[in-house]
C-alpha cells in the first residue's frame, strides 16, 4: 500500500516486469517533463512575443524550438559563481530543493486511462497499471507537501545569497508562499469533500460519472466554481507567477531570490519555475477539470490514446493562460497581495468549505437543501460585513495612532 | 478619518523625516534621534538602488533607507552621466549649439534645440518666417507625444505590465519614423536651428501624418482598456507618491508633476511662445497629484498634442522655413556656385560662426517634463559666455524624497517612474 493504489504492486510474482513496467514510467515521465518544459519556455516566449508584437526566439532550430537547449548548454558552460557573502552550503542546496519537489509533484498527475470502469487502468505486458508514476493514498497531501518544500527552495536561496535584494525577495516569498498555501489548500480541501478520497487517482474517477463522460460531473461545477478560481489564482501565487511575481520582481528587487545565482544553479531555478507551471497546470486539470476524462470516439486503439489526448489539450489551456496573465497583468504590490490573500481568499475559501460541507451534511440527514444555499449566503454577508467592519476599524485605529506620533 | 487629516498627518512625518536627512551627512543621520540605542536592535536597512537598477530610468542612484520594505528616507544621487555639456556648449559656436543640446534630454531632443535656438534669436533679435515658427510647434507637439508615449512604456514596465513596455515604443516608433523623414534622424536631429528649421517638411508630410493621427487614437484607446481601467494598475498608482501643490511648487516641480497636484501651470498657455497662442488646446490638470494622476495627465496631454498637430496640419502657412539673414543663414548649395558674397558667407558662417550682441536671456519652454529653461549669456562673440540649461528632470527630482517617503519599495519604484526623469539631462 506504501507505494500507492496501482493495481500494478497487488500482485509481486512477476516482479521483474514490475520492475521494468516501474522504472519505465518513471523514466519515461521524467522525459516527458523535461521536453514538456523544454516547450513551455519556447511556448512562453514565443506567445508572449506575438501578444506584443515582436517575434521571440527565431534562430536555433525551427521556428526557434531549440532555443532552451541552446540557452541550458550555454548556462552549463558559463562559470560557477558563488557570492563571498553566501552561506555557501545552503547556496547549493536551494536550487535542489526547487527543483526536486517540482518533479516529484508530477509523479501523481494520471496522465491517461478510460474511467468509464472506474479503474482507469491500461494493460501492458500482461499488467493492469495506471498512467501515472504513484498513486499515494495521500496524494493532494503530497502535493500540498511538496509545494510547502518548494517554499525553501526560494526561501533559502534568497536567505542565503548573502545579499540584499535577494534577502527581499526571500522575506516576500516566504510569506507570499505560506499565506497562499492556506487558500490553496481550502480550495482542495473543497474538492477532498466531494470526492471523498486524497487520491488523484480517486479524485479523477469520481468526476467521470456512472453513465459515462459528462462536464456535469468535473469538480469544476460539481464544487461550484468557486474553489477552482480561488485555486487558480492561490497557484498563481504559490507559482511565482506574473501578475504575483513579487519574489522576483524585476523591476523592484533586480531578480528577487534567485539575483546572486548564475550558471546552471539558475538553470535549475528557472526549470523548477517552468516546471512548477506545468505542474500546477496537471493539478488544476486534475482536481477541477476531470483530469483526462472527455469525449471518447472511434476504435478501440483510440480509446486508450484519447485521455491523454484531452488531458494535454486541457492542460495546455491552462499553459496558455499562465502566459496570458503575464502578458497582460501588472504586478501587485506586495501588501495588496497580503490583503487578497488574507482578506478574501481564505474567507472565502473557508466559507466556501462550510457551505459544500453543510450541503453534504443536508443531504445525508434529508434537509431541505434548497433552503441551504441562501442561509449559506445570508451567513457570507453577514461575514464580510462584519470583516469589512473589522478592517475599517483597525484601519481608523492606526491613522489615529499615526496622527498621535 | 478624511483624507485631509491623512494627508497633514503624512506631511508632518515627511517634514520631520526627509527635510533634515538630505541636508545631512550619512554619519550625521545615523546619529539622529529615536535611533536606537543599541544598533543591533536597529532593524533599519539601508539598500542602494541603482545606478544600474533596472527601474532607475539609467543611472539614478537611490539610497533608500528601509523598514522591512517600507522606505523611511530616501536619497537620490546623481552624476553618474556627467559629461559636461554645458561646459561643451560654450566650445561651440552658436550654430553648433543645438547638437549639444539635443544630446541632454534624448527623448524630447527637439525642446532643447527649441529652447536654445529661443535663446539665440532673442538675443540676435531676429524673428523667424510664420512657417518655420508653425513647423516648430508641430514637431514639437509630435515629440510630446513621442516622449510620453516613451513614458508609457517604462511606466507600465516598471510596474510590471511588460507587454505595455513594447506597446509604448511601438507607437514611438511611428513618430520616431516622421521625424526620420523629415529630420534625416530618429533622434538628436539638430533640426531646428538658430533662425528657422534645418529643412522644408518633405512631399507629402501631410499624408504621413494623417496615417499617423489616424492610428495612435485608437492605439491609446486600447491602453484605457488595458491599463486605466484595470484594478491592479489602480491599486498600484492611485495614492502612491502623493505630493501637493505647495511642496510641489517649493520644490520647483513643473510640468505633469506640477499639474497633477490640481495647479494650472503649463508655460504653453500661460506664457504662450511659438504661435501656442493661435491653436486650441487643453491644459491637463490632476486632482490627488498621485502617480494615477501623472500617469492620467500625460496619456491625456498625447490626445491634446494630436489636437494641435491636427490644427497644424490645417494651417500650415507657406513661406520661408527660415529666416533669410544671411549673417545667420548659410546660402543654399546652388547659390555658392554662382556669388561670390554667398560662398564668403557660407565660408564665415561654418568657421567662424554668426556673432551675437553682448548681453544675457533666459529663455523657458514647456518641454514634456517641465519647464525647460536655457539661460544664455554672451559676450559678442560666436560662441556662448555661458550655457545652462534649466532641465525640468533634474529639479523634478527634488521631489522623489517627498514622494517615496513612508510608501514601499514597490511604491518608489511607481513613483520614481511617474517623475519621469530622463538622466541626460539631470547630468548634463
Amino acid at each position: 500500500m506504501i507505494f500507492g493504489l496501482d493495481p500494478l504492486y497487488d500482485d509481486f510474482s512477476a516482479w521483474g516486469t514490475t520492475l521494468i513496467l516501474v522504472v519505465a514510467k518513471v523514466l519515461i515521465v521524467f522525459a516527458l517533463l523535461m521536453v514538456a518544459v523544454m516547450f513551455m519556455i519556447w511556448f512562453e516566449r514565443k506567445q508572449i512575443a506575438m501578444m506584443q508584437n515582436r517575434m521571440g526566439p527565431t534562430v536555433a532550430g525551427p521556428k526557434g524550438l531549440l532555443q532552451t537547449l541552446a540557452d541550458g548548454v550555454k548556462l552549463f558552460f558559463k562559470e560557477d559563481l558563488v557570492p563571498e557573502n553566501a552561506d555557501r552550503k545552503v547556496f547549493k542546496l536551494a536550487p535542489y530543493l526547487a527543483l526536486v519537489p517540482a518533479f516529484l509533484t508530477f509523479t501523481i498527475i494520471p496522465l491517461g486511462g478510460n474511467f468509464r470502469d472506474k479503474a482507469g487502468n491500461v494493460k501492458i505486458a500482461g499488467h493492469f497499471t495506471s498512467l501515472q508514476v504513484a498513486d499515494p493514498p495521500i496524494g493532494l497531501l503530497f502535493f500540498l507537501a511538496m509545494s510547502g518544500v518548494a517554499v525553501y527552495g526560494v526561501m533559502l536561496a534568497g536567505w542565503a545569497s548573502g545579499s540584499k535584494y535577494p534577502l527581499l525577495g526571500a522575506v516576500r516569498a516566504s510569506a507570499q508562499m505560506v499565506s497562499y498555501e492556506a487558500a490553496l489548500g481550502l480550495a482542495v480541501a473543497a474538492v477532498f469533500l466531494k470526492s471523498g478520497s486524497l487520491s488523484t487517482h480517486d479524485i479523477v474517477a469520481g468526476q467521470w460519472g456512472s453513465g459515462g463522460w459528462s462536464i456535469r460531473d468535473w469538480n469544476v461545477l460539481a464544487t461550484g466554481f468557486v474553489p477552482f478560481v480561488i485555486f487558480l489564482i492561490a497557484g498563481t501565487a504559490e507559482l511565482n507567477r506574473p501578475p504575483f511575481d513579487l519574489v522576483e520582481a524585476e523591476q523592484e528587487l533586480v531578480g528577487g531570490f534567485h539575483t546572486e545565482y548564475s550558471s546552471i544553479r539558475f538553470a535549475m531555478f528557472f526549470l523548477a519555475e517552468f516546471m512548477n507551471v506545468i505542474t500546477m497546470s496537471a493539478i488544476m486539470v486534475t482536481l477541477f477539470f476531470g483530469g483526462p476524462s472527455g469525449f471518447l470516439f472511434g476504435p478501440s486503439w483510440l480509446k486508450v490514446i484519447l485521455p491523454t489526448f484531452w488531458f494535454m489539450a486541457k492542460l495546455f489551456c491552462f499553459l496558455f493562460a499562465f502566459v496570458w496573465f503575464r502578458g497582460t497583468l501588472p504586478r501587485l504590490r506586495y501588501d495588496q497581495l497580503m490583503d487578497l490573500g488574507w482578506k478574501v481568499l481564505i474567507p472565502l475559501a473557508l466559507f466556501w468549505f462550510v457551505m459544500l460541507g453543510a450541503m453534504e451534511v443536508a443531504a445525508d440527514n434529508g434537509w431541505n437543501r434548497v433552503a441551504i444555499v441562501p442561509i449559506a449566503i445570508g451567513v457570507l454577508l453577514a461575514g464580510s460585513a462584519l470583516l469589512l467592519g473589522a478592517n475599517r476599524s483597525a484601519r481608523t485605529a492606526r491613522e489615529r495612532d499615526e496622527v498621535a506620533v | 478619518m478624511t483624507a485631509t487629516n491623512l494627508n497633514e498627518t503624512a506631511d508632518r512625518v515627511r517634514r520631520r523625516d526627509a527635510s533634515p536627512v538630505l541636508r545631512m551627512s550619512e554619519t550625521a543621520a545615523a546619529n539622529l534621534d529615536g535611533n536606537p540605542a543599541d544598533p543591533a536592535d536597529d532593524e533599519r536597512m539601508i539598500m542602494n538602488m541603482g545606478p544600474a537598477h533596472p527601474s532607475t530610468h539609467g543611472v539614478l542612484r537611490l539610497i533608500l533607507e528601509l523598514q522591512g520594505e517600507t522606505v523611511l528616507r530616501c536619497k537620490p544621487v546623481v552624476g553618474y552621466l556627467h559629461t559636461g555639456m554645458e561646459k561643451t556648449g560654450e566650445q561651440l559656436s552658436f550654430l553648433q549649439g543645438p547638437t549639444n543640446v539635443t544630446r541632454m534630454d534624448y527623448s524630447s531632443p527637439l525642446f532643447n534645440e527649441l529652447v536654445f535656438s529661443m535663446a539665440v534669436e532673442t538675443l540676435l533679435e531676429i524673428e523667424v518666417p510664420e512657417r518655420a515658427t508653425w513647423i516648430r510647434m508641430m514637431m514639437c507637439e509630435l515629440n510630446r507625444m513621442s516622449s510620453h508615449l516613451l513614458f508609457m512604456a517604462t511606466n507600465g514596465m516598471d510596474l510590471g505590465a511588460v507587454g505595455m513596455m513594447i506597446y509604448g515604443w511601438r507607437e514611438r516608433e511611428e513618430i520616431l519614423r516622421f521625424f526620420e523623414k523629415v529630420t534625416g534622424l530618429r533622434m538628436n536631429h539638430n533640426y531646428i536651428r538658430p533662425g528657422g528649421v534645418a529643412a522644408d517638411l518633405p512631399d507629402n508630410w501631410q499624408a504621413d501624418l494623417t496615417e499617423l493621427l489616424d492610428v495612435l487614437p485608437e492605439r491609446l484607446d486600447e491602453y484605457d482598456i488595458l491599463m486605466s481601467g484595470q484594478p491592479i494598475w489602480r491599486d498600484r498608482l492611485q495614492g502612491v507618491g502623493v505630493l501637493n501643490t505647495a511642496e510641489a511648487l517649493a520644490l520647483g516641480a513643473t510640468g505633469p508633476i506640477l499639474r497633477s497636484t490640481g495647479h494650472q501651470w503649463d508655460l504653453r498657455r500661460d506664457e504662450p511662445y511659438l504661435a501656442y497662442d493661435q491653436v486650441d488646446f487643453d491644459v491637463i490638470v490632476g486632482t490627488y497629484g498621485d502617480s494615477y494622476d501623472r500617469y492620467a495627465i500625460r496619456l491625456n496631454e498625447i490626445r491634446e498634442s494630436l489636437r494641435i498637430v491636427r490644427q497644424c496640419i490645417e494651417t500650415m502657412p507657406k513661406g520661408d522655413y527660415r529666416i533669410q539673414d544671411k549673417k545667420v543663414t548659410p546660402p543654399p548649395r546652388a547659390r555658392i556656385d554662382q556669388s561670390m558674397e554667398a560662398l564668403i558667407h557660407h565660408f564665415k558662417i561654418f568657421t567662424e560662426g554668426f556673432k551675437v550682441p553682448e548681453g544675457e536671456i533666459y529663455v523657458a519652454v514647456e518641454s514634456p517634463r517641465g519647464e525647460l529653461g536655457c539661460y544664455l549669456v554672451s559676450d559678442g562673440g560666436a560662441h556662448p559666455y555661458r550655457m545652462h540649461i534649466r532641465g525640468p528632470s533634474f529639479v523634478n527630482l527634488q521631489t522623489v524624497p517627498y514622494l517615496l517617503q513612508g510608501g514601499v519599495i514597490a511604491d518608489g519604484v511607481a513613483a520614481v517612474s511617474s517623475v519621469d526623469p530622463i538622466m541626460g539631462e539631470v547630468d548634463r
